[in-house]
């Protein structure tokens, strides 16, 4: 009989992701409601830290898989490796963070029991026992509650800030379980990360930032959105696909490939809000958004929107920021 | 080489979506559709590589026969022939069901390579491609920038989280999930819309048993989001008027300026 909640653990060469701390949160949540133990694996060579750092969290054990082909991550030797401690913890949920790498590795283990993961999720409701989970669809304009009605295990995973990692329960020590594993063949052979370009401009200092996005229609208009930030005193940023056309450089992005930010004040232009973009700015203080489109979900995180043209709306509003400053 | 790409038909970015009366999915009478942004940029990709070392380009779509339009456009870009899934019960698939019509319809090609987007831009699952290389025994890699496809070895850039980049090498066959943004999309030409024409577009149904499998996940209701914040609208439609109100907001209220 599947029992409990099993938490993954991810980390870059020993060093823990941060996220990892917001999906024991959420496995501690599930936990309670439900009923059942909450255990973690660590998947690497040489973790032994790193498990002694998770098992200061309220768990029944941390599992740590040690083993050479698991030192640099591959989808092959972490889908290999999961597969096993899943299949022999027999959980009923397994939780992750919806980061880059699960995102890699997790489907492939969820398509060896026969089914997918319930991805990307924001939030979750327990009725009855029953767990209820709710991922953005449609690019983050509505939200989907999603059931699972099959067999255990439920792959799940969360967003990064649908919970809080601060809110990852501290307990007695919990034991740390060696468990060996057999390594399947890995079929691909990664070369060392490593950043493009030194990032020139670090954004996660800035008080004020005035970001565009696609609503600016071309390069030129950018000039418009740079007298704001002067006016206001801030730097200028930009969504994906304006540093994908090249028209600011890539150390403005801001977002899960790019930067996250939380000034003071985060004045979105021209940006609709896909949630690859929210994750990096949703911390800001003051959030106000422009856009045409008054179902664009920016608004949703905004405390001040102004729906219309932002043609009509940016040299006004340097002017009247102008003003007041003067 | 022969490459094989997945493109999926999504309502088009700008629509308004209207939620249908049972709460499920959204209405699809009068919406636009278009393709899949990160769908368009692996077929890119794939059109260069065949530029480059030669071969085949073949374009796979699952969906109703709306789904035709973003075959027709594929094959007038470039790609040679399509496979088109075809079904109205085949839009709602989970990833793995959606992964395993996928596979049935395309294992006999044997492609050297399988290219699709990273996620889809409606149900955003962001999985289907992995599962349909594990359904298919083949080696993968997600979030691909850029690919090196001209020697024995398949050489892939991968983006991780915050800036950082990593190269992949792996044997081929093999399959990709693509970023939107990595390259600049062709335009069909005339004559390649002409070419089109003559193109063979080979239509498939897939087997009743995989799409009637029970779903091991199930959308229970969709809804417009809970607003995380109350957003203070301003200018109520002038646009000029709004900026002036902020402003004023921002000094008052937010006390940023």
């Amino acid at each position: 009989m599947s029992n409990g909640i099993l938490v993954f653990i991810e980390h870059k060469a020993g060093v823990l992701n941060k996220t990892s701390l917001e999906a024991i949160a959420a496995a501690q949540q599930l936990a309670s409601a439900i009923g059942g133990n909450t255990s973690a694996v660590v998947l690497g060579s040489g973790t032994e830290s790193l498990a002694q750092e998770i098992a200061a969290y309220d768990l029944s054990k941390v599992i740590q898989v040690d083993d050479p082909k698991l030192a640099d991550y591959t989808p092959d030797a972490y889908a290999s490796a999961m597969e096993q401690i899943v299949r022999s913890a027999d959980p009923q949920y397994v939780i992750m963070s919806h980061t880059y790498l699960v995102r890699d590795f997790a489907p492939k283990v969820a398509a060896r029991f026969g089914k997918g993961l319930i991805g990307d999720c924001i939030r979750m409701n327990v009725d009855a026992g029953k767990a209820m989970f709710t991922r953005r669809i449609f690019l983050g304009k509505l939200d989907a509650d999603v059931v699972s009605d099959g067999a255990a295990p439920t792959f799940v995973t969360f967003q990064s800030g649908a919970f809080r990692g601060d809110q990852a329960r501290k307990g007695s020590t919990a034991p740390i379980e060696g468990m060996p594993v057999n390594v399947g063949d890995v079929r691909m052979k990664p070369e060392a990360p490593f950043q493009e370009v030194k990032q020139a401009v670090d954004l996660s200092k800035a008080d004020v930032i005035v970001a565009v996005g696609r609503g600016i229609k071309s390069k030129d208009n950018i000039a418009l959105a740079e007298k704001l930030a002067e006016a206001l005193g801030g730097d200028l940023a930009a969504s994906r696909p304006i540093c994908d056309a090249e028209w600011l450089p890539i150390d403005r992005q801001i977002g899960s490939s790019g930067q996250t930010v939380a000034p003071k004040l985060y004045v979105a232009i021209g940006i609709s809000g896909a949630i690859q973009h929210l994750v990096g700015m949703k911390n800001s203080q003051t959030i106000v958004a422009i856009n045409k489109d008054p179902e664009a979900p920016i608004f949703d995180i905004a405390d001040y929107g102004i729906v219309g043209d932002l043609f009509e709306v940016l040299p006004v509003l340097t002017e009247e920021i102008k003003k007041l400053k003067s | 080489m022969k490459l094989l790409v997945l493109m999926k038909q999504v309502a088009n970015k700008d629509a308004i979506l209207r939620i249908n009366k049972d709460s499920t999915w959204i209405e699809e009478a009068d919406l636009s559709f278009e393709v899949n942004e990160s769908d368009g940029y692996a077929l890119e990709e794939a059109l260069r590589i065949k530029e480059k070392v030669g071969g085949e380009v073949i374009v796979c779509s699952m969906g109703p026969q709306r789904a035709k339009s973003v075959i027709k456009d594929a094959l007038a870009r470039g790609a040679d022939r399509a496979i088109h899934i075809a079904g109205d019960n085949v839009v709602h698939l989970s990833p793995f069901a959606a992964a395993s019509v996928l596979a049935e319809a395309i294992r006999d090609e044997q492609p050297d390579l399988i290219m699709t987007g990273l996620q889809s831009d409606d149900y955003g699952y962001a999985q289907t491609g992995v599962i349909l290389a594990e359904l298919l025994g083949l080696p993968h890699a997600t979030i691909v920038i850029e690919i090196d496809a001209t020697g024995e070895q398949l050489r892939v850039k991968r983006e991780l989280e915050s800036g950082w980049y990593q190269w992949y090498e792996m044997p081929k066959p093999a399959l990709l999930t693509i970023q939107s943004g990595i390259s600049q999309i062709r335009y069909a030409t005339l004559k390649g819309i002409m070419a089109a024409k003559k193109k063979e577009i080979k239509e498939v149904t897939p087997s009743a048993e995989i799409v009637n499998r029970p779903s091991h996940q199930r959308i229970d209701k969709i809804y417009l989001p809970q607003k995380s914040k109350q957003t203070q609208f301003l200018g109520g439609g002038d646009a000029k008027k709004g900026a002036a109100e902020l402003a004023e907001k921002l000094r008052t209220e937010a006390r940023v300026i």
